[in-house]
């Protein structure tokens, strides 16, 4: 390829301090993930010693053992929104299953589930309404996408207290819906969405009318698989504000058994600052896995985010 | 199909959001006849609590609470605290308790965004700063004067129980447990530069202020540069940095009668300015009391102002007891006084009830605070807490113990010494903010007298708004 | 934009267009309209209220009372300064930071490329709590890994209490803040870059063209879309940073590291004062409202 060729040819000294300058960057962008996990097997003197231990002299598993054997939560509970009028004391249904299991293992699988609910109910309603905002027109158009706009950059902190309160109202208050409802609020989603739905010819959809297909059908049939690198950049979007929002959880969520990993690992270092090898090892099990996954998905994410641009 | 789902989705959050602006304005006059019917029920609980606490079984409790600790010790360790739940609930099998974790840091902001959200937890162990001062003041709290003025109660210490009760009388703590918070010295720095002359170690007390600050000096000038550290990151351990500052030249923090805070005085003025002038004292502003802790277990920092029995025997980092890290030994201390007369500033742990409007968890409540303040298992309660009981016929606790030399130490040498308990001004969770971060300015250059002054006003400012 | 558009159309069709769209719209409505707008209408209403906690305590109208105090709030301003600040400068260095490095790893071999393109993206991936614990013990005052390197090397004399020190600390986490905010930018430059037309590139340098010409005159005109859409979403991130502020130094020391975001929520939840924190949103709100107008435009025009 002909990106190689520029490589070679242009081997000069600016090109090698460049280099070096990368590596050194890289170095230091890759240090803290480094001292989380080699600092996740560190004995405690090692952990907290004065003189930094730069790698562990002898492996333990003590710090996951203690990680572990803390807190106990059920493997599986999840609220269901807007029940409290099922029941009789007004409390929201619980559907709760499965063994006990170590609560830093149910922190993992709660954030797991907000971000992929979070993501998928954008990703649908994101969808639909972008398309209605390029495609349609209809009255009050302009004023929506205003405010649209408006709140787009609009951050969380401003409306935290109004929203505790309404949460609290809807009975939502400390469950995972507390954190998804804001986000599949917020309106980037759509933003993003009607630019990519602007790309989407409108003879093929005023032959879609002509043809008598019904709304529903032009939209899942025409709209949808043309928008769907847009779809997939939402998506990819949504699941990582969502792993890494952690304004939100830490108003909306309080007892153990909901808490998201970010949260339970700021938690684990405010209640023990002096265990640094449990914080690390807390701070390894948040991490690792997303990395995992990343990795394994690494083209998409970078086409994904890419795509976005464009298109935002 | 999922516009169905969508459509079905909003048309209930429709709803639910109507639902939520209807009752908006109709709030204020519900509270306050809720409020009453609290009140009336208060009255009337006690005769359901006694009897529950009366009849062997405990069966006729049906229902399920919440407990919220801060780290008071082992309470704050889950194994711990399964344990005495599981022996509760061999007394009263159908209450289920469900205990969440809080710390010092984020604990505050997690109880009031709680309360804002609805859903505060039916119990919480602490403080009367928090319990009585703060969310009791603010009408969150239930009564209990009906299960302290039972017979097994009457033994409570008069300055705790006074502590526990409100300016309007009511008693919105129930208390378990507590201890002095005193000072600690890591003996071999001390011992370099002979600075051991400056302590009489039988009483465990400093021979006076300016040995003190000689003392310092001196273990500075063995090399150890950092001495102490006024640490003020955070409103963590801070009562550590208000009894030095008081005990120093005997300065005040709040007046006799608990309505106004006082901490701008002539004595505090020369305290703070003989610290900020004293080589080896940090004003750090990176760090709350128990990284201070850290930090001198590491051997980091010769003194500590954030001690008391509990640390003293704490061996959580693989330590021996009394010792660091590094195996100095670790010698307790009371606060420097230039009159021989510390007061130590101490804490008092017990429970508080949240009115939640339900009278079954309310009654739970007080038949779980019941059990473990006025039962056999109270001894067992109190050792998990490391502190000390507040029964005044609760003794040898620690018997048989590992521990029990060093809290005969403490018993002996440091609770004596245990201060008026001020924490119970009104608009005291302001005033603590305001005092953090008046160390801080001081740290960061601002004049003692200005700053002290500003803080007073900042305080009384709150001490009035919240007394109204 | 341009939309087909026939003057003849109905009136009953216009209706049914509308009727058709809303049915679109309705599910992310409800999301928007509940949980943004509707709270957003919340917090201008108790803006004007004295709002505290408490079980008995009624609100108070007090007008524009928060509002007239907040601007007489040096916490607040310095907090909006602060807040200020943190924009101001991470903004532009992020932005030239991700181009320098993504003009030199884009013409990498694809291994290579892959390798910087990750690195500079795992501070994003890891989150900003975990990676946020590790820098704290960096600054460590007594033990951090910058003052034993520096105290060890002789970059400095003497230990700096990076988060402790009111010079240093919002320095701190302005840094911390530009190595969890490059990685997107990065991303997006590469694939920026890689797409401008490389025919371009070759005649130029044919023509004898330096490299800087060749960036400036062709490179850069390519990527204006994406810097644009950096700049956008690099001042939302700036604006809402709040972990870090909380994990780090809860806005200290002596306010040093407060900002508005902070500020709010340490008003609401250490100081109890809902009415006052609502005024404060509201006044961000449409700070930020203006600039992101601004941003806008500037995007439109371009």
């Amino acid at each position: 390829m002909d990106t190689r060729r520029h490589g070679v040819h242009h081997l000069s000294a600016y090109r090698i301090f460049c280099l070096a300058v990368l590596f050194i960057l890289a170095f230091l962008f890759l240090f803290p993930l480094y001292w989380i996990v080699t600092g996740a097997f560190k004995t405690a003197q090692e952990v907290n010693s004065v003189t930094p231990v730069w790698w562990p002299q002898q492996w333990t598993m003590a710090n996951f053992q203690k990680l572990m054997s803390r807190q106990s939560a059920p493997l599986w509970e999840i609220h269901l929104p807007f029940s409290s009028g099922l029941t009789k004391d007004g409390s929201s249904l619980v559907l709760s299953a499965g063994p006990v299991l170590p609560a830093a293992v149910r922190w993992l699988i709660n954030t797991v589930f907000m971000s992929l609910m979070a993501m998928i109910l954008t990703c649908v309603t994101a969808t639909m309404a972008g398309y209605a905002l390029a495609k349609k027109r209809f009255a009050g158009q302009t004023i929506l996408f205003a405010l649209i706009v408006a709140a787009m950059a609009l951050p969380k902190q401003v409306i935290t207290i109004p929203l505790i309160r309404e949460m609290s109202n809807l009975k939502l208050y400390n469950t995972i819906w507390a954190v998804i409802f804001p986000t599949v609020g917020w309106p980037f989603g759509v933003f993003l969405m009607r630019q990519f739905s602007e790309t989407v010819p409108q003879e093929m959809l005023e032959a879609a009318r002509i043809d008598g297909a019904s709304e529903a059908r032009t939209f899942t049939q025409i709209v949808v698989p043309m928008v769907k690198p847009g779809i997939g950049a939402l998506a990819i979007f949504t699941f990582i504000q969502n792993w890494n929002d952690y304004f939100m959880q830490l108003i909306m969520l309080s007892s153990t058994n909901n808490l998201t990993i970010s949260l339970g690992i700021a938690k684990l270092q405010a209640e023990n600052s002096t265990d640094f090898g449990l914080i690390m090892a807390g701070a390894a099990l948040a991490s690792v896995p997303i990395l995992i996954v990343f990795l394994i998905f690494q083209k998409y994410f970078t086409q994904g985010i890419a795509m976005g641009a464009v298109k935002g | 199909m999922k516009k169905i789902l969508a459509l079905g989705l909003a048309t209930v959050m429709a709803a639910g959001l109507t639902a939520c602006g209807s009752s908006k304005p109709a709030q204020a006059p519900a509270d306050t006849t809720k409020a009453e019917t609290a009140q009336s029920a208060a009255t009337e609980a006690p005769a359901a609590s006694t009897e529950a606490a009366a009849s062997a079984e405990g069966a006729d409790l049906n229902t399920s609470i919440t407990l919220w600790t801060y780290p008071v010790g082992k309470w704050g360790d889950s194994a711990t605290v399964d344990a005495l739940i599981s022996d509760f609930n061999a007394k009263y099998p159908n209450v289920k308790v469900t205990v969440e974790y809080l710390d010092y840091t984020n604990g505050d902001d997690q109880v009031n965004t709680a309360i804002e959200g609805g859903q505060a937890p039916d119990m919480v162990l602490e403080g009367p700063e928090r319990l009585v001062a703060n969310w009791g003041a603010k009408g969150y709290m239930v009564d209990l004067s009906d299960i302290m003025s039972e017979d097994a109660a009457s033994d409570l210490y008069e300055s705790v129980k006074n502590a526990c009760t409100g300016k309007d009388g009511k008693v919105y703590e129930y208390p378990l447990c507590m201890v002095a918070h005193c000072m600690a010295v890591n003996k071999t720095y001390m011992e370099k530069e002979n600075a051991m002359q400056y302590i009489d170690e039988a009483t465990n007390t400093w021979k006076s202020t300016d040995d003190f600050l000689k003392a310092v000096q001196a273990v500075y000038d063995s090399g150890q540069k950092d001495v102490l550290a006024v640490y003020c990151a955070g409103q963590g351990g801070d009562q550590g940095t208000r009894a030095l500052i008081n005990n120093m030249y005997s300065g005040t923090f709040t007046n006799a009668e608990h309505t106004e805070y006082t901490a701008d005085s002539e004595q505090n003025v020369k305290a703070l300015t003989a610290l900020k002038n004293q080589k080896g004292v940090n004003f750090d502003a990176s760090l709350v009391g128990g990284d201070e802790i850290n930090l001198f277990r590491q051997g980091v920092l010769a003194m500590s102002l954030c001690w008391n029995a509990a640390q003293q025997t704490n061996t959580d980092a693989g330590n021996e007891m009394g010792k660091t890290n590094n195996g100095d030994e670790i010698l307790p201390l009371l606060f420097p006084s230039d009159d021989g007369k510390t007061e130590l500033c101490g804490g008092i742990w017990g429970f508080g009830v949240f009115d939640n409007g339900d009278q079954d968890k309310i009654a739970a409540s007080k038949a779980f605070i019941d059990f473990f303040t006025n039962s056999d298992e109270t001894a067992k309660a109190v050792k998990a807490s490391g502190f000390f009981p507040v029964h005044q016929n609760l003794t040898g606790v620690y018997d048989g113990e590992a521990t029990a030399d060093v809290m005969a130490l403490f018993t002996k040498n440091f609770m004596p010494s245990m201060g008026d308990y001020y924490q119970v001004v009104p608009g005291w969770a302001e005033a603590r903010t305001a005092w953090w971060n008046m160390l801080q300015r001081i740290g960061s250059g601002g004049d003692v007298k200005t700053e002290l002054a500003a803080f007073d006003k900042e305080a009384n400012a709150a001490a009035s708004a919240a007394g109204k | 934009m341009a939309r087909v558009s026939t003057p003849a159309r109905s009136r009953v069709l216009r209706r049914r267009e509308t009727k058709s769209a809303y049915m679109f719209l309705l599910p992310s409505l409800v999301f928007f309209l509940a949980f943004v707008i509707f709270p957003m209408v919340l917090c201008v209403y108790t803006s004007f209220f004295d709002s505290t906690m408490g079980k008995e305590t009624k609100d108070v109208f007090i007008g524009f009372g928060n509002y007239i105090e907040l601007f007489r709030d040096s916490v607040f301003l310095r907090a909006l300064k602060n807040t200020i600040i943190i924009v101001v400068v991470s903004v532009p260095i992020t932005c030239i930071f991700s181009l320098w490095i993504s003009s030199a790893i884009y013409q990498m071999p694809g291994k290579l490329l892959s390798f910087f393109r990750i690195v500079f993206y795992l501070p994003v991936i890891t989150g900003s709590v975990a990676v946020t614990v590790v820098w704290k013990w960096m600054f460590n005052n007594y033990y951090g890994i910058f003052n034993y390197l520096g105290t060890q090397t002789g970059l400095i004399s003497q230990r700096i209490n990076w988060l402790g020190d009111e010079r240093y600390a919002l320095g701190c986490i302005i840094l911390i803040l530009l190595t969890t905010s490059v990685g997107q930018p990065i991303v997006l430059y590469v694939s920026a870059l890689g797409n401008v037309d490389s025919s371009l590139i070759e005649a130029a340098e044919v023509d004898g063209a330096t490299d800087l010409q060749v960036f400036w005159k062709i490179k850069w005109p390519n990527i204006m879309p994406t810097t644009l859409y950096i700049l956008i979403i690099t001042t939302i991130n700036s604006f809402q940073c709040f972990a870090l502020i909380q994990l780090l130094t809860s806005g200290g020391p002596n306010h040093s590291t407060d900002t508005v975001m902070y500020y709010i929520y340490y008003t609401a939840f250490k100081l109890y004062r809902y009415g006052y924190g609502n005024a404060m949103g509201v006044v961000l709100a449409i700070f930020i409202a203006v600039l992101s107008a601004i941003q806008f435009r500037l995007g439109r025009e371009k």
